[in-house]
C-alpha cells in the first residue's frame, strides 16, 4: 500500500510539471492550429539561462525564474514574428510549413547550445536537491514539492489572465474564430507574439523548476517535445484544461510504470498510452471534460 | 457618410464584384439585395477590412478605410455583423458582448454599453453565464447584434440577420433594427428577405451577378417589375 501511494505521490508530482509543459503547447496549438515541435529545446534554452545564472553567479534556480522567462517570452515572440509568420504570408506555402520550420528552429537551437555548453551533462546541484521530508511512510521531494506549487500557481495566474483580461479573452477569441477576431478589432498578429511567447515562457518556467533535480544536456529538448505532444493529445488538441489532465496522467502513469512494470519502460508508458487514447479516445479528456 | 467607389473585388481569378459604387447617408437604413453569390456579403467583407479591393474606394467620414487593416476599421466605428453570427462558442454570452467593446472608447463605456444591450435583449442578461454554443439560432443572432452595438457603430452592418430564424423571430430582429436605427445609428443590411427589408428600409440597392443594377427607395423598388418578378415571387 505504502508503495501505491508513494508511486501515486511521486507520479502527481511531476505530472505538475507536465502540466505546466503541456499548457505551454496547447495555448500555441489553440491560436496558430500548429504543432510546435520546437517546445522542448524551447525548454531546454530555458533551463540553459538557469544553469548559467546558477553556475556564473549562483543565483538559486527558483529565483532565475524572474530571468529565464521573460528572455525566453522575447525569445518566443522573436521566433513568431520572424520565423512563422512570414511563412503565412506566402500564398503558396502550406501551413504544415510552420510545423516544419519549429522542426528547424528546435534543431538550430539544440546546436547552438551544444556550441556555447558542449555535449556535458550539467547540473544545478542545491542544498535542498536531495532533500525529502516524510508524512507517515510516504517521502516528499522538496524540490518537486515547491515545483508542484509553483506549478499551481502559474496554471491559477494563466487561467486568470485568459479570462479576466481583455489581451487574454482576445486570445481565447483568436483560438476560437480567428476573422471575428479581427472584426472585433482584435489584431491577430499581435496575439499571435503574444500566445507563443506565453507559451514558450510557460515551458520555460518547467525548464527552470526541473532544473534542481535534472541533468541538463543539449539533447534533452527533443524527448521533452514528445511529451508536451503525448500531453496535449491526450489533454484534447488546443485545451488548456485538457493540458492539465493530459500531463497530471502522463506523470501518474510514467510513474506506475516505473514501479510495477520496469524502469526501463518509463517513458514507453507515455507513447503505449498515447497511442491507446489515438486509438480509443482520439480527441482526448476534452471529449469528457467538454473544455 | 460611407461612399463606395469604383470597388472591384476578386476570389484569386474570379472577379466578385464589379465596378461597385454605392453611398450610405446618415441615419437611414439601407439595404442591399440580391440573390445567393450575387456578391452581397463580399462587399461588406471588403469594407470592414476581411476582404481586399482590387480596384476602388471606401471613404467614411473623410477616412480612407481601404487603406487602413481589418482590426483598426471598428475603431472608426464601422461595425461589422457578419453572416452566420461567428460568435466565440466557447465564451459566455457576456464575455461575447465584451469582446464587441475592444476599442478605447467603447471599452471607457462598456459597462453602460452593457445595460443597453441587456435592455434591448433581456433575454440576454438571463443567459449571460451561458456558452454562446450552447444558444438557439436566435438568441445566439442578439448576442451577435448585442456584440455589434457593444462597438458603438455609427453604422452597424448588418449581414443577413434573419437567416435560418423562424419567421416569428425573424420579425422580432427587424423590429430591433428599426428600434436601434430610431436610435441614431445607421443601418446597412444585407438580406435574402426581401420583403421584410423592403419595409424597413429607406433605400435599398440591388445587386445582381457582382454589378449594381437598380436602386431606389423601398417603395419605389417594391413595386418595380423585375423586382417584383425576380424576388418576390409575385
Amino acid at each position: 500500500m505504502d508503495l501505491f501511494l508513494q508511486t501515486l505521490v511521486s507520479g502527481f508530482l511531476k505530472g505538475g510539471l507536465y502540466a505546466l509543459i503541456g499548457m505551454g503547447m496547447t495555448l500555441i496549438m489553440g491560436v496558430m492550429g500548429i504543432i510546435n515541435l520546437a517546445h522542448g529545446q524551447i525548454m531546454m534554452v530555458g533551463m540553459y539561462i538557469t544553469y548559467s545564472l546558477f553556475a556564473l553567479y549562483g543565483v538559486d534556480p527558483y529565483l532565475s525564474l524572474f530571468v529565464s522567462m521573460p528572455a525566453i517570452f522575447v525569445l518566443g515572440v522573436t521566433i513568431q514574428k520572424y520565423l512563422l509568420n512570414p511563412l503565412l504570408r506566402a500564398e503558396t506555402i502550406l501551413p504544415e510549413n510552420q510545423v516544419l520550420m519549429t522542426v528547424g528552429v528546435g534543431m538550430v537551437l539544440t546546436e547552438v547550445m551544444r556550441f556555447i555548453f558542449t555535449s556535458d551533462y550539467k547540473s544545478a546541484r542545491t542544498s535542498y536537491s536531495n532533500a525529502t521530508f516524510f508524512l507517515g511512510e510516504i517521502s516528499f521531494s522538496v524540490p518537486l514539492v515547491i515545483d508542484l506549487f509553483i506549478a499551481i500557481m502559474m496554471t491559477v495566474a494563466l487561467f486568470l489572465f485568459l479570462v479576466k483580461t481583455d489581451t487574454g479573452k482576445s486570445i481565447r477569441a483568436t483560438a476560437q474564430d480567428k476573422e471575428a477576431a479581427s472584426l472585433m478589432g482584435i489584431n491577430a498578429e499581435r496575439i499571435t507574439y503574444i500566445t507563443f511567447g506565453l507559451g514558450s515562457a510557460l515551458v520555460a518556467a518547467a525548464g527552470t523548476l526541473l532544473m534542481p533535480i535534472f541533468y541538463l544536456f543539449p539533447d534533452i529538448g527533443g524527448p521533452f517535445t514528445r511529451k508536451a505532444f503525448v500531453i496535449c493529445v491526450l489533454g484534447g488538441l488546443g485545451s488548456t484544461v485538457g493540458a492539465i489532465f493530459g500531463g497530471i496522467t502522463l506523470g501518474l502513469a510514467e510513474a506506475f510504470g516505473a514501479t510495477y512494470v520496469a524502469m526501463e519502460f518509463e517513458d514507453m508508458i507515455g507513447l503505449v498510452m498515447f497511442i491507446l487514447v489515438l486509438l480509443f479516445l482520439p480527441g482526448g479528456f476534452k471529449r469528457i471534460t467538454k473544455i | 457618410m460611407l461612399k463606395v467607389e469604383g470597388l472591384n473585388v476578386f476570389y484569386g481569378d474570379m472577379q466578385a464584384l464589379w465596378d461597385v459604387s454605392f453611398e450610405v447617408r446618415p441615419k437611414e437604413v439601407l439595404v442591399l439585395l440580391g440573390a445567393n453569390g450575387a456578391g452581397k456579403s463580399t462587399i461588406l467583407r471588403t469594407l470592414s477590412g476581411l476582404s481586399c479591393a482590387a480596384e476602388g474606394s471606401v471613404t467614411f467620414n473623410g477616412v480612407r478605410l481601404d487603406q487602413i487593416p481589418a482590426d483598426k476599421i471598428i475603431q472608426h466605428g464601422l461595425v461589422h455583423v457578419p453572416e452566420g453570427r461567428r460568435l466565440f462558442p466557447d465564451m459566455t454570452v457576456e464575455e461575447n458582448l465584451i469582446m464587441g467593446s475592444l476599442a478605447p472608447e467603447p471599452k471607457r463605456r462598456r459597462q453602460k454599453t452593457l445595460e443597453r444591450v441587456y435592455g434591448l435583449f433581456p433575454r440576454l442578461r438571463e443567459r449571460m453565464g451561458q456558452y454562446a454554443g450552447t444558444l438557439s439560432g436566435g438568441e445566439q443572432q442578439m448576442v451577435a447584434v448585442g456584440r455589434g452595438l457593444m462597438g458603438l457603430p455609427k453604422i452597424l452592418m448588418l449581414d443577413e440577420p434573419s437567416l435560418g430564424l423562424s419567421p416569428l423571430l425573424a420579425q422580432e430582429i427587424f423590429k430591433i433594427i428599426r428600434l436601434i436605427n430610431s436610435e441614431g445609428v445607421t443601418i446597412l443590411l444585407v438580406e435574402q428577405n426581401v420583403k421584410q427589408s423592403l419595409k424597413v428600409c429607406n433605400r435599398a440597392y440591388v445587386l445582381e451577378n457582382g454589378r449594381i443594377t437598380l436602386s431606389g427607395t423601398g417603395e419605389q423598388l417594391s413595386s418595380n417589375d423585375h423586382v417584383k418578378q425576380a424576388y418576390l415571387g409575385i
